[in-house]
């Protein structure tokens, strides 16, 4: 789940860390508030969960209070990347004299939290990691113990920092690490993490991400201090109806998993296909075989004859879909009869063939034998485990290409 | 022979009273796995297929009369972290986390756990592994009947990230005649107790292993370490590998997940096209498609001997 | 949205001689895991929209009197047993 940057900005404040004195406004008049408050020269920022604000024009100087509420009439109004603003913030343009970078993540090959801390802030840490790579400290982090503030000593200290920026900056990557830790974060940045011409060091932008699997363990921060609404789920995209639709199907029977996707794909055949690993190998096939995948789509847990006919349907009336590969490596728990009733039930129900409309199934395992008598009756052509899932996806480009032809 | 599993490893059923664990009880004790007890709190004298139930780890150690190997772990979320806590300080040392959607902060702290016990944790978000015709340790496969279709003895190693392909590859291996000698689902989370280079010492013991059939996806960096631990160590097993989820690259899926919680592309190297590359260069013959995987066994295997 | 079928892969009967059996209507009701059946006022009712979830698992095979339900497999005309 990922955060808007006025909240990565209160998660940070929260944990103990300075920020400037910053304002979260909705319109033109609450950020003309806002900079006469802060007086003198702000920033305004656009609220998405995008990258790229600045190229896009989403962020901008003013010097007056006026022209700040300017800023934000305009900004309020500009779409980036396809989002829309939330709204903007309105920060005091700081006196910096120096930016630093400051970030955790996880390292999933030693399994530990890392943090990262350089002294060239502002820019792409992945650059700067490549260009200059003496100016990036790293620091694992353990999971079980208390995270003492030597580590991140340690870790800005490699990059050459000393003299009484070590010791401001210490404690704000310490706390940025405990609240990694406490907070479920998949990433915590702050960049620019800056040093003012006062001496003093806040953090001027902050990016956080929390793991989607800790949301609900997360709810006093989520939901308390940061009063972000349940349904408001942050993806990355907007769901379509297809994906809509599917998601809905599944949550409204226990028995079995069904997903559903058609983000970027828009082919002639829909995709009745899994588990996990089977659906990621399955569109593979059918694409470098030369076919045009409608859809991704997981089937898995022994789901009902009505969730796979659920799902069948919905591939199955998603525009220029002409056929419908039912395919799934060995299934062991969910059974191949259940899914053959339920993807000949969507093609009898739409009025269509079952024989003509399902350009193969491929499901060996669990109960084949009563399925296969199913598809045998309706004229489905099947195969068992002989018959690859590479050869399987070949099967069902073939027939309907040969059907568009 | 075998990896982590042998004729004589005992375990447990954390959870035991479950739907899933329940079947997945039947299927190892069918299998002749010998499951020695079962955990789930409040049930304490009830039996699961003859299997009995106690309230606590240490019950079920107790009641067995000496160590216990390994644990199926099957508890909710929430709970999971605390389950395989208690297993490790009871003294087991094999783990198999059959759970999804734990949050990785708990899976980090479990692992951290198990390496200062000297516990093994596989998964989580896995179906265990199996020793073909001697001892299965969670669902892979499935009932008894169906996992000896699919698995016969043989001298290749899997590891896969997908249960279901872990069964799909070994089938096919099967079929061709070579068969498996350990199968293991490693789990398809973004931070596993036991990824491929982390196995690969026990294979490399494994007299009877010849070969490592690898299933793989987009997300992290396991492949890479894999690379390395394959130059750094002179590893005489010939390592096949498959790659799915390609499509994944394409510009429009950027930033989105298919399959497992693990295949998030959080950078660069966490592509397919990238991992691939990595693979290569360290030796591992990567195949375009899945059936060519026995064939390309057969190769390595005829080119080492 | 095209119209649901029922009854397209399964079909159960129970014989008019213990259909009338409330306390059996109550344990068919229990035992099946897709509810297939129902215990309403005049015994045994058979609930259609649930027949194609059947599992074939021959708990109420078990639970009534030898041969007194009918679970036909309509896509191989078979009945199981």
């Amino acid at each position: 789940m990922r955060f808007y940057e006025f909240e990565a900005r209160k998660i940070v404040e929260l944990a103990g860390i300075p920020v400037t004195k910053y304002g979260f406004c909705t319109s033109a008049e609450q950020a003309r508030q806002a900079a006469e408050e802060i007086g003198g020269p702000v920033v305004v920022k656009s609220q998405v969960l995008s990258g790229g604000r600045m190229k896009a024009g989403g962020v901008k100087f003013a010097d007056t209070s006026e022209e700040a509420a300017a800023h934000a009439e305009d900004i309020l109004k500009l779409e980036i990347n396809g989002q829309m603003p939330r709204g903007v913030l309105v920060d005091p343009k700081a006196d910096v004299k120096q930016e630093y970078y400051a970030s955790v993540v996880w390292d999933g090959t030693a399994k530990r939290p890392l943090m990262l801390f350089s002294d060239m802030g502002g820019i792409d840490i992945e650059e700067v990691a490549e260009t200059h790579p003496d100016h990036v400290g790293r620091g694992h982090l353990a999971n079980l113990f208390p995270i003492p503030d030597f580590e991140a000593k340690q870790t800005i200290a490699a990059t050459g920092v000393t003299g009484s920026q070590l010791n401001r900056a210490t404690p704000i990557l310490a706390r940025l690490a405990r609240l990694f830790r406490e907070y479920d974060m998949t990433l915590a940045e702050i960049n620019p993490l800056a040093e003012l011409t006062d001496g003093s060091f806040v953090a001027l932008d902050a990016h956080m991400e929390m793991e989607n699997e800790a949301v609900g363990r997360q709810k006093v921060l989520l939901r308390k201090q940061l009063e972000i609404a349940e349904d408001d789920t942050r993806e990355t995209y907007e769901p379509s109806d297809f994906e809509r639709n599917v998601a809905a199907i599944d949550a409204a029977d226990h028995r079995g998993v069904i997903q559903g996707k058609d983000h970027g794909f828009s082919g002639n055949l829909g995709l009745v296909i899994g588990a996990g690993g089977g659906s990621l190998t399955l569109t593979d096939a059918v694409r470098s075989q030369g076919g045009k995948p409608a859809n991704y789509s997981e089937i898995g847990g022994n789901p009902s004859v009505a969730k796979a006919c659920g799902l069948a349907k919905e591939v199955l009336e998603k525009d220029g879909v002409e056929k419908i590969a039912v395919m799934m490596s060995i299934v062991s728990n969910t059974r191949v009869d259940i899914v053959a009733r339920g993807v000949i039930k969507a093609c009898l129900e739409l009025g269509k063939d079952p024989g003509e409309t399902i350009a193969i199934f491929r499901i060996p395992g669990a109960w084949e034998d009563e399925g296969f008598k199913i598809l045998e009756r309706y004229g489905v052509e099947y195969c068992d485990r002989s018959v690859s899932l590479w050869e399987a996806a070949g099967r069902a480009v073939a027939k309907v290409q040969g059907a568009a032809a | 022979m075998s990896i982590l599993l042998n004729k004589d490893t005992t375990f447990i059923v954390q959870g035991i009273t479950g739907r899933e664990a329940v079947n997945l009880t039947r299927e190892c004790l069918d299998y002749g796995s010998k499951v020695v007890g079962g955990v789930t709190p409040g049930r304490k004298g009830r039996d699961v297929h003859g299997v009995p139930v106690f309230d606590t780890v240490a019950q079920a150690v107790e009641n067995h009369g000496g160590p216990i190997d390994g644990s199926v772990v099957t508890v909710p979320p929430a709970f999971t972290k605390d389950a395989v806590f208690e297993a490790i300080l009871n003294g087991i040392k094999l783990i198999v986390i059959v759970t999804e959607r734990i949050p990785r902060a708990d899976v980090a702290q479990m692992v951290e756990l198990a390496e200062m016990e000297g516990a093994r944790i596989i998964g989580p978000n896995c179906l265990g592994l199996i020793v073909p015709g001697v001892c299965k340790m969670g669902g892979i496969g499935g009932p008894a009947k169906d996992a000896a279709k699919a698995y016969a003895p043989g001298p290749v190693g899997v590891m896969s990230r997908s249960g279901g392909m872990t069964t799909e590859i070994s089938s096919s291996l099967t079929q061709a005649g070579l068969g498996v000698s350990t199968a293991v689902s490693i789990g398809g989370d973004a931070i596993i107790g036991s990824a491929y280079a982390e196995l690969m010492p026990y294979f490399e013991a494994d007299e009877e292993t010849k070969a490592i059939v690898i299933y793989t996806e987009p997300g992290g960096r396991m492949e890479a370490q894999l690379s390395e631990w394959v130059k750094d160590n002179d590893s005489r097993l010939p390592i096949v590998a498959f790659m799915a989820g390609k499509f994944m690259d394409d510009e429009e899926m950027k930033g989105m997940s298919f399959g497992h919680a693990g295949t998030i592309v959080e950078g660069v190297e966490d592509t397919a096209t990238e991992k691939i590359a990595r693979l290569e260069a360290a030796g591992i013959r990567v195949v375009e498609r899945i059936d060519e995987i026995p064939d390309a066994v057969k190769q390595k295997l005829g080119a080492a001997a | 949205m095209a119209e649901k079928l029922n009854k397209v892969f399964i079909d159960v009967e129970v014989d008019a001689s213990v259909a009338g059996d409330t306390a059996l209507a109550a344990k068919l009701e229990e035992v099946c895991p897709v509810n297939i059946f129902k215990a309403g006022s005049a015994g045994v009712e058979v609930v259609e929209e649930n027949l194609d979830e059947c599992v074939l698992c021959k708990l109420c095979l078990e639970a009534a009197p030898a041969g007194t339900v009918h679970v036909k497999k309509l896509y191989d005309d078979t009945e199981l047993s």
